[in-house]
């Protein structure tokens, strides 16, 4: 699916083999329904097409598209009708397609909780409509028992809606303040409390003013702010869930009477033995008992070189299995396995990190004290000056409360990060919530993953150019039934100079050492140096294959891991901006050393483990840096939770991208980028639009304070704050939009060197 | 003044209506793909989905 702008981890583009039966829900009606994630689903014409071919399976009773969640879902009644079929009318079309259950991905509870909200806006919006209306009459000259009853139809439309729609404040309110916390709830639920209860007392009294219209929009305001806030993180998290492999979820176990079955990988006990064939993935740590071959490790790792394995070597959870089956006896599922340790490095960093405060709880830190004192002093400014009149000085205390409610803070910030997490996710970075965006903007450190990271991790071929053409052709022709990723890069620098492969016959591979076969008359051997004959020269920087045919000739491919196209582009823009660059890897010194100079960065560290990158990290911190790290293998993960923040690209494994706080789309770097760009204005628009929200507040609570504020006063000022607000939050897409046509144009007449130069 | 009588229920009555509306828009789940119902309604060739299908089994 070319068109697509995103592209999946490889795992959720593998084709589903497992048992479809248990995605199926059954509900008590007797409708069966299975959901799939289609991930090449992109464009709207997809939505016809895939319906009208999935209308073919008579059994379905309706089948319908989500385009927003690239998702079908499919429901049936009749108990025979095979579900994998669905799967294979998507595969007729080329799209790949697997189940998902979506109470255990975490998108059910979202899908609730932003129901949930969306209701309690409905409610607020409908109570805040009449009770408008209602008080415009009373404003415009209503009287006496036409006022009364205006007023107690207000109060019986608004305090049921206090009541209801308040619960997502009144709730959090009192969290912040039983654990001596202050946050921006604590007086939003004070003012729309005592807004609702002062007003019905006048009520009561047959009195002049109610605020009921205050405290109804003022909630229609802050939940709309919240259902963004709520919006914008359903988003990420629905689209990562999608990203979750469903690898290695069943491994097969050799019983005591030597037959092999198949079992569910959490099922895995110490001491069973695996049976592991060539390509697979090892689902549990263990020890080689039998059998010869090499294993990819750079998932875990980092390292790029696979590592020859025997009887007796050690083997992690996550390593691709290259050239041979192997027998695995699981290790005790103690505290020194290699993942046990990386989980808990990572809930450790986890821990540490948790004490971030949010920009709005900071301001709120401030503003609130300052409210509540303000209206404090109003309130006992009056009482003085009436000698003891608490019903005139409680208004006015109130009216204090209500006009400088953090209203428009509850709806600038959430507004802000909206529209900022949209524009990035056009520019292929996806941010999980507004707090990641926030310290983005103070990153002034980036530290650097290799393997996978920097590199797009899959080997190429060095100079193809200089191989002739006949050993490149026998060389693809061996390679062809090999799953190994040299093997890989070999067919590939094949294809690009549009050779055919020569046809080899006999192939055999030989695990641990390499190829064999038939080329005409000739033996061909492709593999290690010792398996060709071929004498070692020492350098071994890099992975290799040496090939001889016959033996007349003898030629040695050498493979780097290919960089992404703009990394060195990317680390120079990053430079131009003062952020300082580093490069943490797990690999070896002289595939770092080398990388790092092919993208100029000074500082690199090679060799890392898990532990070392997080100490790495800590220590930096501990400096008072703000470090965005990037990375993505299971060696990154404790060092992705322990950053400022951190970013993974969408190949990363499940784990990194879980730990990660943005997740990048595509080969390219320029997210990176982008989220920096994006995050600082975010910022200086959001603290803009405090301004304006605390200027605004500062000129109406001398009116209020005074008693001269009205309901009427109080309903315009809160109103046009907030429009205020939107529309300033609303500059942030205008402006990146415009960016994004300049810097379109600027690539066309290639114009990046000028921005490279010194101003 | 009697015309309040009418006008004030009247009003309190349609904003129900929407409120209830909106509920059971919610409730029937199309809020859940804003963009798949965007682009829905420029498909003009057919009927979409296969719930409309005549059922001849």
């Amino acid at each position: 699916m070319t068109c697509c702008p995103t592209d999946l981890a490889p795992d959720a583009t593998e084709a589903f083999s497992g048992n479809i039966q248990q995605w199926v829900r059954l509900n008590p009606a007797g409708l069966r329904t299975l959901e799939l994630i289609v991930p090449g689903i992109c464009e709207p014409s997809h939505i016809q097409i895939i319906e009208k071919q999935l209308k073919r399976l008579a059994e379905l009773e309706t089948a319908r598209v989500n385009l927003s969640r690239k998702g079908v879902s499919a429901t049936w009644r009749h108990e025979g009708f095979d579900p994998a079929r669905i799967l294979q009318e998507l595969m007729v079309l080329g799209f790949v397609s697997r189940p998902i259950d979506p109470s255990l991905s975490g998108v059910d509870d979202d899908a609730l909780l932003s129901r949930a909200l969306l209701r309690a806006v409905a409610v607020s919006g409908f109570a805040a409509a009449n009770v408008m209306l209602l008080s415009v009459s009373v404003w415009s000259g209503a009287e006496g028992a036409t006022r009364d009853l205006f007023h107690w139809i207000s109060a019986a439309i608004a305090l049921p809606t206090v009541a209801y729609a308040g619960r997502p404040f009144f709730r959090s309110a009192v969290r912040a303040v039983s654990s001596g916390q202050m946050n921006m709830d604590v007086p939003i639920s004070l003012a729309v409390c005592l807004a609702a209860l002062m007003s019905l007392f006048e009520t009561f009294n047959h009195g002049e003013t109610a605020y009921f219209d205050a405290s109804v929009t003022l909630l229609f305001f802050l939940l709309t702010g919240r259902y963004l806030d709520h919006l914008m993180r359903a988003r990420a998290r629905s689209a990562i869930s999608q990203m979750l492999s469903l690898a290695s979820t069943s491994a097969s176990i050799l019983g005591d009477d030597g037959i092999a079955r198949e079992i569910p990988a959490d099922s895995l006990g110490a001491g069973m033995t695996m049976l592991i064939a060539a390509g697979e993935r090892l689902a549990a740590d263990g020890i080689v008992a039998k059998g010869e071959s090499e294993i990819e490790r750079s998932v875990v790792t980092g390292e790029t070189l696979p590592v020859v394995v025997r009887p007796g070597s050690q083997v992690l959870a996550g390593m691709l299995n290259l050239t041979g089956p192997l027998h695995v006896k699981i290790s005790a599922a103690g505290q020194d396995t290699f993942l046990s340790e990386v989980v808990s490095l990572l809930s450790m960093a986890e821990q540490n990190r948790s004490r971030y405060v949010r920009l709005a709880d900071r301001l709120a830190r401030v503003y609130s004290p300052a409210v509540h004192v303000i209206a404090g002093l109003a309130l006992g400014g009056w009482l003085w000056r009436t000698g003891g009149d608490w019903h005139t000085s409680l208004m006015v205390a109130m009216a204090v409360l209500v006009i400088t409610c953090p209203c428009a803070l509850g709806l600038a910030v959430p507004a802000v990060h909206v529209v900022a997490s949209s524009t990035l996710f056009r520019r292929g970075a996806m941010i999980k919530d507004g707090a990641a965006l926030e310290k983005l903007a103070s990153v002034d450190t980036v530290i650097f993953d290799k393997t996978g990271t920097l590199t797009l991790g899959r080997p190429r071929l060095i100079g193809p150019a200089q191989i002739s053409e006949e050993a490149l052709a026998v060389a693809a022709g061996l390679a062809q039934a090999s799953r190994h990723p040299l093997s890989k890069a070999i067919c590939d620098a094949a294809r690009e100079r549009d050779l055919v492969p020569a046809s080899v016959e006999a192939t055999q591979e030989h695990p641990g050492r390499g190829l064999s076969g038939r080329y005409g008359s000739e033996d061909v051997k492709m593999g290690s140096r010792a398996w060709c004959g071929i004498a070692a020269d020492g350098s071994q920087a890099f992975p290799e294959f040496a090939l001889v045919i016959g033996s007349r000739s003898s030629t040695v491919f050498t493979f780097e891991d290919q960089l992404r196209p703009d990394a060195r582009k990317t680390v120079d823009e990053l430079k131009n901006r003062g952020i300082e660059v580093r490069i943490l890897s797990g690999d070896r010194a002289a595939a770092v050393r080398h990388a790092a100079v092919a993208v100029g960065i000074e500082m690199w560290q090679a060799e890392m483990t898990p532990k070392s990158k997080l100490e790495h990290l800590e220590a930096l911190k501990a400096t008072g840096r703000k470090v965005l790290m990037v990375g993505d293998g299971l060696n990154d993960a404790p060092a992705l939770a322990a950053g400022t923040t951190s970013m993974a690209p969408s190949s990363a494994t499940d784990i990194g991208r879980t730990a990660a706080d943005t997740v990048f789309f595509g080969d390219s770097l320029s997210p990176i980028i982008a989220s920096l760009d994006v995050s600082k204005n975010a910022e200086r628009l959001s603290l803009q639009n405090f301004l304006l929200a605390a200027g605004y507040n500062l000129l109406a609570v001398p009116i209020a304070a005074a008693g001269l504020a009205s309901p009427l006063i109080a309903a315009i000022a809160m109103s046009t704050s907030s429009i205020i607000v939107i529309a300033n939050s609303l500059r942030l897409g205008m402006e990146r939009r415009s960016f994004a046509r300049s810097t379109v144009n600027s690539r066309h007449t290639g114009s990046w060197v000028a921005k490279e130069m010194p101003a | 003044m009697n015309i309040l009588l009418i006008l004030i229920p009247a009003a309190l009555l349609l904003g129900g209506v929407g409120l209830l509306a909106f509920m059971w828009s919610l409730r029937s789940r199309q809020y859940e793909d804003l963009e798949g119902a965007a682009n829905r309604i420029l498909f003009d060739d057919e009927k979409p989905g296969v719930e409309n299908r005549p059922k001849t089994f």
